[in-house]
Parts: structure tokens; C-alpha cells; sequence
């Protein structure tokens, strides 16, 4: 029943931190033990799960199509345990940047909510169950958003609530359409009954609007605008947690749907699904190119490498998949680093603005280091993961003969260098300007979250073997949806 | 009566994207009610409408053949549930917004001041 584990222990923790809300201190020390303790957990199924192949529970102890399921596999188990991992260094890195108003305003507990919903939803089989989670998380998230309530923070999150509503709205009705159609609300049931219907009329439209709903939440062209508005307006731990997990969900929840529903039309899908990788990737990094602000500059990045992922699953062959899973996690660790490193530069300036940065490569060099790390690891520059993430997708675009998105996904990563030399030079290198809004102390505790985190992102460019082999055979989980349903109904 | 729920839910989502594009930001609000019920009655539709029949007795045994499905009521409810708590934290965040910017223009949702 380990599979339990990772939605009861964050709700249990959750409740612990709703009742020691005042005790700041217990519940910063608290909530970094316990993140540590759910990252473990990850990888205790990550080790089952590869050892003994796909593993499901059935909670209620009904059976497979009735009751909910739980389903572990591999891509579901390693997304856990780097989200997990981002959150242990969200909780060092939080103490020593969130307002101390912030953090007794029940913080820490939102938190665990929002990761309670992010391990649901890698975990649960059922359709609906999925909607559930999908709320739960994003509730947290709201009340997040929106903490603390300064004008630009409501502002943001009016938008942003908005919005997931609306794309969540669009998620309910296709679970609808598809339980009139199918009677069955099981995944891998479903999939099972799709592949021996002949009546396909609905299929087609709910698939659209589950792709609508989920590319809204993992911000694809052209439903990415809510997040450049949005996720630079909290405190930027805030917007480190929410870029190393929630739209990551959204794309976790489009791979294991392609995988298990898309099995009429299938010509359509792939082009479709390219069309827009590479229209992400592109726009989003022309649009990073043209702010002026870290966190808008990084925001806009987000989207751009959701890009890269959606490429690998359009490209849909085991080592196509297996390099945007080997991406995906490089993406949620480099991503949240530079999100940390544009944090240090803020409490070091008081101030996100380029215009107002300047000669930290000269006044602080361990800052500038921090940032350089992860920054040149999105950019491609190897022996970083980027390199090796963007090399594994290009490699399976090649293999499957895709050229033109592989060709946009060089281009667009010769555009990623260029937005993040833009960082460097005007944050880093540039001279002090005159106008410094002001001069703070950098917190260690900040130091040392980020620094662990970089040194994660390092340790995984060095072990790519290992990490890689796992991602094909996470990969070869995916592209053979057999293994699945048959683990899951026992057939 | 299935003609009757289709030219419902059809007013309610015209309502719904009707009060979404409007620049006041708690017609925005009632938008989103309407959305959240619409799709609420697209559920019940979709699974299936059975005239006249419980969906569940208690101790009946074998026969279930044209009885209403349960699971469409129950997955209802889940969502109206959901709904409530996404509505009441929308009208707080409105409420908030305009506490502090007097105002509940769209406009003043455009980040130049």
C-alpha cells in the first residue's frame, strides 16, 4: 500500500502545519524534514516500480474498473520524485525569503496542499479522480497566488483563477462526453473499450477538449498568455514551485492520455501535436527575448520548454519519449534554479528589473555562479543536462524523420542562449548602474537551497547514463500502453 | 425532454460566455457560476437521462436494467462541491481587488499604472 503513502502523508502533514500555524520555527524545520520524508517515499516506489514493473492498489478494495485505482509506472514515479525534490529546496530556500506575514499566514501548509494534489494526479487511474486532483492542486495554488494580497498580486490572480476554472471546466465536460460514450470512468478501462469500438463519433471531440484543458494548464500556444500575466506576481519561491510543478503536470497528464487514448486518427494527432510544439517553443522564446524583467524573461521560458516536452511526445518513439522525459526533469531542476538564482538577485538589489541591475559578477560572485549554472544548462551548453536533453530529442526527431520541428527546436535553442546571455550581461556583468533601489543581505539559508539545487542539476549531467536508461524504459511504459491496462485490470 | 436540457445548457454557456467578456469584474464572477453550471447539467445529460426511475433501493437484489446510473449524480455533486469553493474564493478575490483598487473595471486588470 505504499502507493497510499504519497497522497496521505501531505494531508496528515498539511493538517499538523494548520494547527501549529503560530510556531514559525516548527513549522519551517517541519516542512523541510517532511518534504525530505516524501521525496524518500518517491523513491522507494521509484525502486519498486523498477524492479517489479508496473504496480497498481485498489484503495476502496473494489476492483479495477469499478472502484479507484492507484497506478504507479516509472515516468509517474520519477515526476514525483523531482517534484518532491524541488519542493525540499522550495522549504530551505523559503525561510530566509517569504515575509515572515506570509509564512504564519499558512504558507507551509499550502504548500503540502498543492503537493498532496501534484502526487494525485501522477498516481490516480481514474479519470475523474484526476479532476479532483487537478483542483485540489490548483486551489492550493490559488490561495498561493494570492497570498499576501498586494494590488499586483490580485491582480495576477484574478486572472490566473479565471482562467484554470475555465480550462477546468473543459476537463469535466470531456470526462462527461467520454462516461456517456463508455461507461467507465477507469483509464485503463477506457483504454481497453477503445481499442475494440467501432463507434468512435465522440472520441475525437473529448480527446480536443481534454488537449484544450491540458494545454491550457501546461501553457501551449495559444492558450499560454495567464502565465507570463500571473506567476511573476507572488514572491518568486512561490513562482519557483509552481514552474517546477504545476505546469509539469499538465504535461505529464498529456503524455500518459496520449499514450492510453489516442489510438483512432493517429496521423492527425502527431501533426497536430508538432504544429503546436514548435509554435510554443518559438513564440515563447521570441517573447523572453523582448522583457526586461527576471521573472518575465524566465516566465516566458517556461513555456518555450514546454515546447521541447510536447515535442518529444509527438515525436512518439520510445527514444523520442525518453528524451523529453530525461528533459522534463532537467527542465523542473534548472528551471526552479534560475527561478532561486533571480530570488538571491532580488534580495542582493531589490529589484527584477534589468535596468536597475548590475555588476554582481564583480560584487558577488558565488550569485553569479548559482545563476550561470542553470542558466547555460537551459541554453544547451554541455556537459550540463540541457545538452543532453535537447541531443536525446533531437536525436529521436532525426530518428523519426520529423526535420522540420527538430530544425525548430535547434533554432529555438540558439534563441534560449541569446535570452539568457541577455541575463548575464545586463544582471552580472553590466556596471553597478546609479539608480540601485537599494543594497540587502543575501539569507545563507537562500545560498544554500540554490546551491543545492545546482549541484543536483550538475550530478545530473554527470550520471545522464544511468538517468537515461530509466527514461527509456519509463519510455518504452508509455509507448506500449499494454503494460498498463493489462497491469492495471489484471488481464 | 432531452431537447428541452440541450436548449439549457446551450442558454447557460451562452450566458456564461456572454458575462466572461464583459469588462466588470463581478459579472466575470457570475460567468464563471454559470460555466460551472452548465457543464454540471452537460454531465447529468451526458450520462444518460432515465425518466422516472431511481437510481438506487435499498435491497434490491439482480434487476438493474433500466435504472438511472448513479455515478453521473454522484460525479455532479463532486463538481458542485468543487464549484462552490472555487466561487466563494473568486468573490473574496474580487471583493479584495476592489477594497484595494476602488474600482471593478477590467481595465484596471492591464499592469500600466
Amino acid at each position: 500500500m505504499i502507493l497510499v503513502l504519497p497522497i496521505i502523508l501531505p494531508l496528515l502533514i498539511m493538517v499538523v502545519l494548520i494547527f501549529t500555524r503560530r510556531w514559525l520555527f516548527f513549522q519551517q524545520a517541519f516542512s523541510i524534514l517532511a518534504s525530505v520524508v516524501l521525496m524518500w517515499v518517491g523513491f522507494l516506489i521509484l525502486m519498486d516500480v523498477q524492479q517489479n514493473g508496473i504496480k497498481a492498489v485498489q484503495p476502496g478494495s473494489w476492483d479495477a474498473p469499478f472502484g479507484i485505482t492507484l497506478v504507479a509506472d516509472l515516468f509517474s514515479a520519477i515526476m514525483m520524485v523531482t517534484a518532491s525534490f524541488v519542493a525540499v529546496v522550495v522549504m530551505i530556500f523559503s525561510p530566509g525569503f517569504i515575509d515572515k506575514e506570509r509564512q504564519t499566514a499558512g504558507y507551509y501548509p499550502l504548500v503540502f496542499g498543492l503537493l498532496m494534489g501534484v502526487n494525485g494526479a501522477f498516481f490516480t487511474g481514474d479519470l475523474f479522480n484526476l479532476y479532483v486532483w487537478y483542483e485540489v492542486m490548483l486551489t492550493s495554488s490559488f490561495v498561493l497566488i494570492a497570498l499576501g494580497g498586494s494590488a499586483e498580486q490580485l491582480r495576477g490572480s484574478i486572472k490566473y483563477v479565471t482562467i484554470n476554472f475555465v480550462a477546468s471546466i473543459f476537463f469535466v465536460s470531456a470526462i462527461g462526453i467520454l462516461y456517456g460514450q463508455a461507461g467507465t470512468l477507469n483509464m485503463a478501462d477506457l483504454a481497453d473499450k477503445m481499442r475494440s469500438w467501432d463507434e468512435h463519433t465522440y472520441v475525437n471531440s473529448a480527446l480536443m477538449l481534454f488537449f484544450i484543458a491540458f494545454s491550457v494548464k501546461s501553457a501551449l500556444v495559444p492558450f499560454f498568455f495567464w502565465l507570463p500575466a500571473s506567476y511573476h506576481t507572488p514572491p518568486v519561491a512561490i513562482t519557483a514551485l509552481f514552474a517546477g510543478t504545476l505546469t509539469k503536470v499538465g504535461v505529464y497528464t498529456m503524455f500518459r492520455f496520449y499514450s492510453l487514448f489516442v489510438v483512432y486518427d493517429q496521423m492527425f494527432w502527431t501533426l497536430f501535436i508538432l504544429t503546436l510544439a514548435g509554435l510554443t517553443m518559438f513564440i515563447g522564446v521570441l517573447m523572453a527575448a523582448s522583457q526586461f524583467d527576471i521573472r518575465k524573461i524566465l516566465s516566458f521560458h517556461i513555456i518555450s520548454q514546454v515546447g521541447y516536452m510536447i515535442m518529444g511526445l509527438g515525436i512518439f518513439t520510445v527514444s523520442g519519449i525518453a528524451g523529453a522525459i530525461y528533459f522534463t526533469i532537467h527542465n523542473m531542476l534548472s528551471k526552479t534554479n534560475t527561478f532561486l538564482a533571480g530570488g538571491l538577485v532580488y534580495q542582493r538589489s531589490g529589484s527584477y528589473d534589468l535596468k536597475y541591475l548590475g555588476g554582481l559578477y564583480k560584487a558577488k560572485p558565488l550569485l553569479a555562479l548559482l545563476f550561470f549554472i542553470p542558466a547555460m544548462s537551459l541554453a544547451g551548453i554541455p556537459p550540463l543536462p540541457g545538452f543532453f536533453g535537447k541531443f536525446f530529442l533531437i536525436k529521436g526527431g532525426f530518428e523519426a524523420q520529423q526535420y522540420f520541428i527538430t530544425a525548430v527546436a535547434i533554432l529555438t535553442g540558439l534563441f534560449t542562449l541569446f535570452s539568457m546571455v541577455k541575463i548575464w550581461n545586463e544582471a552580472y556583468w553590466k556596471k553597478e548602474p546609479e539608480d540601485v533601489k537599494s543594497r540587502g543581505k543575501v539569507h545563507p539559508a537562500t545560498i544554500m537551497a540554490t546551491s543545492l539545487l545546482a549541484l543536483a542539476v550538475i550530478l545530473l549531467g554527470i550520471f545522464v547514463g544511468p538517468v537515461m536508461e530509466l527514461s527509456m524504459q519509463a519510455g518504452e511504459q508509455i509507448v506500449n500502453p499494454q503494460m498498463y491496462i493489462s497491469a492495471v485490470l489484471g488481464k | 425532454m432531452l431537447f428541452l436540457f440541450a436548449i439549457m445548457i446551450g442558454v447557460l454557456y451562452g450566458a456564461a460566455v456572454y458575462l466572461l467578456l464583459r469588462r466588470n469584474i463581478f459579472k466575470l464572477v457570475l460567468g464563471l457560476i454559470f460555466l460551472g453550471h452548465a457543464t454540471n447539467m452537460l454531465l447529468f445529460v451526458a450520462g444518460g437521462l432515465t425518466n422516472g426511475k431511481p437510481a438506487f433501493i435499498r435491497g434490491l437484489q439482480g434487476e438493474t436494467v433500466g435504472m438511472s446510473d448513479p455515478l453521473p449524480q454522484a460525479l455532479i455533486l463532486t463538481a458542485i462541491v468543487i464549484g462552490l469553493g472555487v466561487t466563494a474564493f473568486a468573490l473574496t478575490l474580487v471583493y479584495r481587488f476592489y477594497k484595494v483598487t476602488k474600482t471593478v473595471d477590467f481595465d484596471q486588470l492591464s499592469e500600466n499604472e
